[in-house]
């Protein structure tokens, strides 16, 4: 038990410290970094917590794509980042005002709550599978009960991924490209001319182009 | 003994911290997104815990869903931010008023 605690603490820690890291590194890109720092100790949590399903979509889905996607845009545009650093410092008291009273109205609402129903100190964590894993529990009720809304999840992502192209799509004007179907239309009529010269006349570029 | 209450009082604080980046980074549009990220992480760790602890799977289930809608909402919010920076040059979001609203 004191294994888990000491794992749980140094968890904790990290993924607050990456956190506050995020919000407050002057490079985006270390910003990201610290991001995928936060992502990555908070499956640890999962673990912990036995969640290891949601602990490794955790890390499929946050750090290998979201965080590679954010990577991406960070490096992708030019932009001066000194500049958006401005005024850090002014909205830094009213921010620490209100993140105080954030943080200790919730740590005070959550642990009433966590102390008065049925997940008080006497709760034990979900006793990790006998029989049956983490994995297949979340699959016998998300394929069951949840069909519906799991479906929606995935319109959801299509139609994300759908904006997300249109959004960015664009066509420049001077591009040349394949055209296929004049191509294949491309007959002996239309490709070729017959021009008929007389005697001594030359070919000029009006006749070619009848 | 770890409960219940130790993993709630990490998600609050690191949900503040998002709050927080929010407050202070007005202008940095790309880092407002990575702190809604770490709100929507806080609001994961919350229901995991309380998953766990209420021996009841539809915690992670929802959990689950809240993944798929976050990360939806950064492919997009990122699209919206590349379209923004070919039209402005910048992504400086406390004078966007290209939309007059």
């Amino acid at each position: 038990m004191p294994l888990q605690a000491i794992a749980f603490y140094l968890m904790a820690a990290v993924t607050i410290a990456a956190g506050l890291g995020v919000v407050s590194a002057r490079n985006p890109v270390h910003s990201v970094l610290f991001l995928i720092t936060a992502f990555f100790s908070a499956a640890g949590l999962f673990v912990l917590l036995g969640a290891e399903f949601l602990a490794m979509l955790l890390v499929v889905v946050y750090v290998g794509a979201v965080a590679v996607l954010f990577l991406f845009v960070v490096m992708m545009l030019d932009i001066d980042f000194a500049a958006l650093k401005q005024g850090f410092a002014r909205y830094m008291p009213i921010g620490l005002v209100v993140a105080g009273v954030l943080v200790l109205e919730m740590i005070f609402v959550t642990v009433s709550v966590a102390n008065g129903g049925k997940a008080g100190p006497g709760a034990t964590p979900q006793a990790s599978g006998v029989d049956i894993s983490n994995v297949e529990t979340i699959g016998r009720v998300l394929y069951t009960d949840y069909a519906y809304f799991f479906e929606a999840a995935g319109m959801v992502l299509l139609v994300a991924m759908i904006g997300a192209i249109v959004l960015t799509l664009r066509h420049k004007p001077g591009v040349k490209r394949q055209n296929i179907g004049a191509q294949v239309a491309r007959g002996p009529k239309t490709g070729m001319t017959i021009v008929d010269i007389g005697s001594g006349a030359s070919v000029d570029e009006g006749s070619l182009n009848q | 003994m770890i409960g219940l209450t130790h993993y709630l009082v990490v998600a609050a604080i690191l949900f503040t911290i998002g709050v927080f980046g929010i407050f202070v980074n007005r202008k940095n549009v790309i880092v407002i997104l990575m702190s809604i990220e770490l709100i929507l992480l806080a609001v994961n760790i919350n229901l995991v815990a309380f998953s766990v602890y209420l021996h009841d799977v539809v915690g992670q289930i929802f959990a689950m869903f809240v993944l798929t809608v976050a990360a939806a909402e950064a492919a997009v919010g990122l699209a919206i931010l590349v379209t923004f920076f070919r039209n402005r040059g910048d992504i400086a979001v406390d004078d966007a008023n290209v939309m007059k609203g």
